[in-house]
């Protein structure tokens, strides 16, 4: 077997798995698996940009809160259906991340970690200043008869979890596909050495603007699919918090890998959940996660197992 | 009450603003110029150096002035104590290296916030001011201790300026910060350096903290604020630039009093946020800093 086909059959296993788990996984898991799903599509744009293209942006729930908001406002306030609010959703993550692209790919480093995380905070405050519609904070909820998708009631568990398998499976290939298609190849270039890619004649503004732009573009169906899923839209989401979760997700499972994200979320949702049985202080572990992680672990679970044995993942 | 008067009593609490805000900045500034580390961390720092402050002058005895005094004394150091724990145990294990320094300051951000959560408490709570009075102006009376704190600020970032200037180690931290290898050959121990610059960051804002604990109550959340108002006065002023980050300091803290009272609070913070996106987009060297070649 090529190193091609086993990848792909390696992840076509999950998405297998995934849903032989939707008729054998007990309801409380069955809910937090499609969470975790939708979750795991918001890193899997975060690690586009920061894994394979290294842009480490701080901001990425701007874009998460652009999918979200764009899909309520304009399925609860403007009665769009929930399909044209979800792709409403999704280009408003991808635009955003279009602009935003163009004025802080001009910066590098830490600039640039400082001036996506500068947007974020104005974006969130956007959403405090404009309370009377948005309900800041406290959020609003996404009526029930909204949330229909055809013939399926999103808001009822089994057509969510296969909504949320069938973004993610979709979100996935998609991914595998473009890291190892030319433009994911040259990303990673742009991640290893921007001058010698350069030199043969990439565009690095281009190509980070491009990979930035999918990035925000994957983020905005996560956040657009969370809204309509869930129910519920806040400015929570549009927080610092949730700009850190998927660099948290991604360091985890290992940047620069396909099934990372999903790995990470996976296992930090769970760590987390065990925890705040535990103890009401389960942010410590998060904290103590990122600092172990990033102290032991730069590479993360997979970037490891790919290191010592399976050299063949993407 | 006129426009006049009005338009004062924004900028005098817009001045109370500048202060906090150009000591809390200045810490975060020296740490960035001297070790090249964006703390993310640095607002949780202040938020520390309320909390205890709250211990602090609840456990001393006597009039209020006595808890306060040995607070204003007693916070930052541990607050400086524990920055340069968090700098030996994480920061140095890491090699300064940018990018892992945020992720490890954030972490630091998620367990210092979750500690004051557990060890004080949800609550947000007063400290008792060292001395009231009321300065009578001819439209509206003022408190005479946002007044001092003025002061108290100024007297100490002059003092930082001295010491980085006039003393031995003031100059010993500058060549670090001018070439550190070059300071290593000539028998410095930057580690030591390194450590002592963190926690002097830290403890500027710990002293920050304290001084305006008074005024706003202490509160376990109470750190985000100040880190990115203490973010955009840096950046504004020019990473690494003490003079201009004071002057930013006094430029952002007088815009957000008289924006906050004209318009909103939120608004203020927006058009801050946003310009200073766009100057490190179009003049990353700052408004007043020089461009590096």
């Amino acid at each position: 077997m090529t190193d091609s086909r086993r990848a792909l059959v390696l992840h076509l296993g999950v998405i297998a798995v995934l849903v032989a788990l939707h008729f054998v996984a007990p309801p409380y898991h069955h809910t937090n698996l499609a969470r975790i799903m939708v979750l795991a599509v918001y890193a899997m744009g975060f690690n586009i940009a920061f894994g394979y293209t290294g842009l480490l942006s701080l901001g990425h729930a701007l874009f998460f809160g652009a999918g979200l908001y764009a899909m309520g406002l304009l399925v609860q306030m403007a009665g769009w259906s929930a399909a044209a609010g979800f792709l409403a959703g999704v280009l408003a993550g991808a635009l955003l991340a279009l602009a935003v692209g163009v004025l802080a790919l001009r910066t590098l480093g830490v600039g640039f970690m400082i001036v996506t995380l500068m947007f974020a905070q104005a974006g969130y405050l956007v959403i405090l200043y404009f309370n009377p519609v948005t309900r800041g904070d406290e959020g609003f909820v996404i009526d029930r008869a909204a949330r229909v998708l055809g013939p399926f009631d999103l808001s009822a568990d089994t057509p969510r979890y296969l909504a949320a398998l069938t973004l993610f499976a979709v979100a996935l290939l998609a991914n595998l596909a473009l890291v190892r298609a030319p433009l994911g190849r040259v990303m990673v270039a742009m991640r290893e050495n921007e001058d010698r890619s350069r030199m043969l004649g990439y565009d690095p503004f281009r190509i980070k603007l491009v990979a930035l732009v999918l990035s925000g573009l994957y983020a905005g169906a996560a956040g657009a699919a969370y809204g309509l899923l869930f129910g519920y839209v806040g400015a929570s989401f549009a927080a610092i918090q949730y700009s850190i979760l998927p660099l948290l997700y991604v360091l985890l499972g290992g940047a620069g890998t396909v099934l990372g994200p999903f790995l990470g979320a996976l296992v930090m949702f769970y760590l987390t959940d065990f925890a705040s049985g535990l103890t009401s202080a389960h942010q410590l572990v998060v904290g103590v996660a990122l600092i172990v992680l990033v102290m032991f672990a730069p590479r993360g679970i997979l970037g490891a197992v790919r290191e010592r044995w399976v050299r063949w993942l993407p | 009450m006129s426009f006049g008067p009005f338009l004062l009593l924004a900028l005098m609490e817009g001045l109370v603003t500048s202060a906090v805000l150009a000591l809390t900045a200045v810490g975060l500034s020296l740490v960035f110029g001297i070790m090249r580390v964006v703390n993310v961390a640095h607002g949780e720092f202040f938020m520390l150096g309320a909390v205890s402050a709250w211990f602090v002058t609840a456990w001393v005895p006597g009039p209020p002035a006595i808890g306060f005094a040995v607070a204003l004394v007693v916070c930052p150091l541990l607050v400086g104590g524990i920055a340069a724990l968090a700098d030996r145990a994480v920061l140095k294990w890491l090699n300064y290296d940018p990018d892992a320094t945020i992720v490890a300051t954030i972490g630091l951000l998620y367990i210092f916030q979750q500690s004051a959560l557990s060890l004080y408490g949800p609550d947000a709570r007063p400290v008792e001011p060292p001395f009231s009075f009321r300065i009578q102006l001819p439209w509206f009376g003022y408190s005479g201790y946002k007044l001092a704190v003025v002061a108290a600020a100024a007297v100490i970032l002059i003092g930082v300026w001295l010491f980085l200037s006039r003393t031995r180690i003031g100059l010993v931290m500058r060549a670090t910060q001018g070439d550190r290898e070059m300071a290593e050959a000539f028998g410095i121990n930057v580690d030591r350096v390194y450590a002592g610059v963190f926690a002097l960051g830290a403890a500027l804002a710990a002293v920050a903290a304290v001084l305006i604990v008074p005024i706003q109550q202490a509160h376990y959340l109470m750190g985000t604020d100040p880190l990115l108002l203490s973010f955009i006065v840096v950046i504004i002023g020019g990473l690494g630039s003490l003079r201009g980050t004071v002057v930013a300091a006094l430029l952002i803290g007088l815009g957000d009093g008289v924006v906050s009272v004209f318009f909103s609070p939120t608004l203020a913070k927006i058009i801050a946020t946003l310009l200073v996106a766009l100057v490190l987009v179009f003049r990353p060297q700052g408004l007043f800093g020089q461009r590096q070649t």
